[in-house]
């Protein structure tokens, strides 16, 4: 089965970003495909690499990066909640004059089609949020 | 129906405003229609809020997205259910609605609704004939 | 077409479980994850909203709650993970009731 997964709030508030991450990491285990994994809404806030947490906790952004490395997964922020919210990388950084970057490794900034081509050219689209 | 069409369903169940899904939803229907996919929009529970007549965002001083929804029928979204439970119980009618319509080129161009009042049991069937569901 | 209804607020808080029990039909399946697992709770009000549908839950939600698996309501199943997944691949489509 190829999967899409939206993600629809950033980490730590909220317990979405965990349970999206455990089902993906589920689906790959089971030799499904994860054709893209999407965060919009205060989801892109998963995408940014200068969180601290505490060290005793678990690190969800990290944790996205290494799965992405892992599995070649394709994390897709949206670019238009990004700039809302002040997730950046070189690109936008660019294009609107910004002093900084924030993306983590394994993420990339684009459009929304990339959320709707995700659920045509998948056989499931599975949605976590608030 | 060509095998890469698919029925996608956006389910709107939040008021505007007091947060942001409802504007960020809106934002991916109208890029979804560049898709030419099969697409319907639900509006249940305070979703249908968001369709309300008279909205005036100037005081509260937040952009007023609910003009968009008119456009719709130009993105060729035409086919909007409104669940008649979740509106009955807020103590609203079709007419506190904004009035939604499309234009049919089939038949002259003649106006039609696009708004369907529709029972929970038949938004129910009506979503189970989707492939995909959106939320927000 | 076979819907998977996902379920993530609690019944004290939302509607959510009960819309999704009003939504789901023949054939379908309601997942509690996150807050929602305390609707599986047999002692409970909101678990009569669940009577007569299918029912799963997801363990690890349940776990990190505190709530032990023989206070669940008859009939609900418990999911890990893997689980979740086959319920995504064995229904049609996903709506999530956040």
């Amino acid at each position: 089965m190829k999967l899409t997964i939206q993600v629809n709030e950033g980490p730590y508030q909220h317990q979405a970003s965990d349970s999206a991450y455990h089902f993906t990491k589920a689906a790959l285990e089971k030799g499904h495909e994860i054709f893209r994994v999407f965060f919009y809404h205060d989801g892109v806030n998963n995408g940014t690499r200068l969180t601290t947490p505490p060290q005793d906790d678990r690190n969800v952004v990290n944790r996205w990066s290494e799965l992405s490395k892992e599995h070649d997964l394709d994390l897709v922020i949206c670019v238009a909640a990004a700039q809302r919210r002040g997730i950046v990388d070189d690109g936008e950084a660019e294009r609107n004059g910004k002093d900084a970057t924030n993306i983590a490794d394994g993420f990339r900034i684009s459009g929304l089609g990339q959320l709707i081509e995700g659920a045509v050219q998948s056989d499931r689209l599975v949605v976590f949020g608030d | 129906m060509a095998e890469d069409i698919k029925k996608l369903m956006y389910v709107n169940r939040r008021a505007p405003y007091g947060t942001i899904y409802a504007w960020e939803s809106l934002e991916v229907v109208l890029i979804g229609a560049a898709f030419d996919q099969d697409v319907s929009l639900a509006f249940m529970d305070d979703g249908v809020y968001q369709l309300m007549k008279g909205q005036n965002t100037e005081a509260a001083g937040m952009k007023n997205f609910s003009p968009t929804y008119s456009a719709l029928g130009d993105y060729e979204v035409t086919k909007i259910y409104v669940e008649k439970e979740s509106l009955e119980e807020r103590g609203l009618t079709l007419d506190d609605l904004q009035h939604l319509v499309w234009e049919d080129e089939d038949d002259d161009w003649a106006e039609r609704d696009s708004i369907h009042l529709v029972s929970r049991a038949e938004l129910a069937d009506v979503m189970a004939e989707h492939d995909m569901m959106f939320n927000f | 077409m076979s819907i998977l209804h996902i379920v993530n607020k609690s019944p004290y808080e939302k509607n959510s479980v009960a819309m999704a029990a009003g939504y789901a039909k023949e054939g379908d399946t309601v997942l509690l994850i996150e807050d929602a697992v305390y609707a599986a709770v047999k002692a409970g009000s909101a678990s009569a909203k669940l009577s007569g549908l299918d029912v799963s839950v997801l363990g690890s939600d349940l776990a990190a709650r505190g709530v032990a698996e023989d206070k669940l309501a008859d009939g609900v199943n418990v999911v890990d993970y893997a689980g979740f997944v086959d319920l995504v691949e064995a229904k049609d489509s996903v709506q999530s009731w956040l």
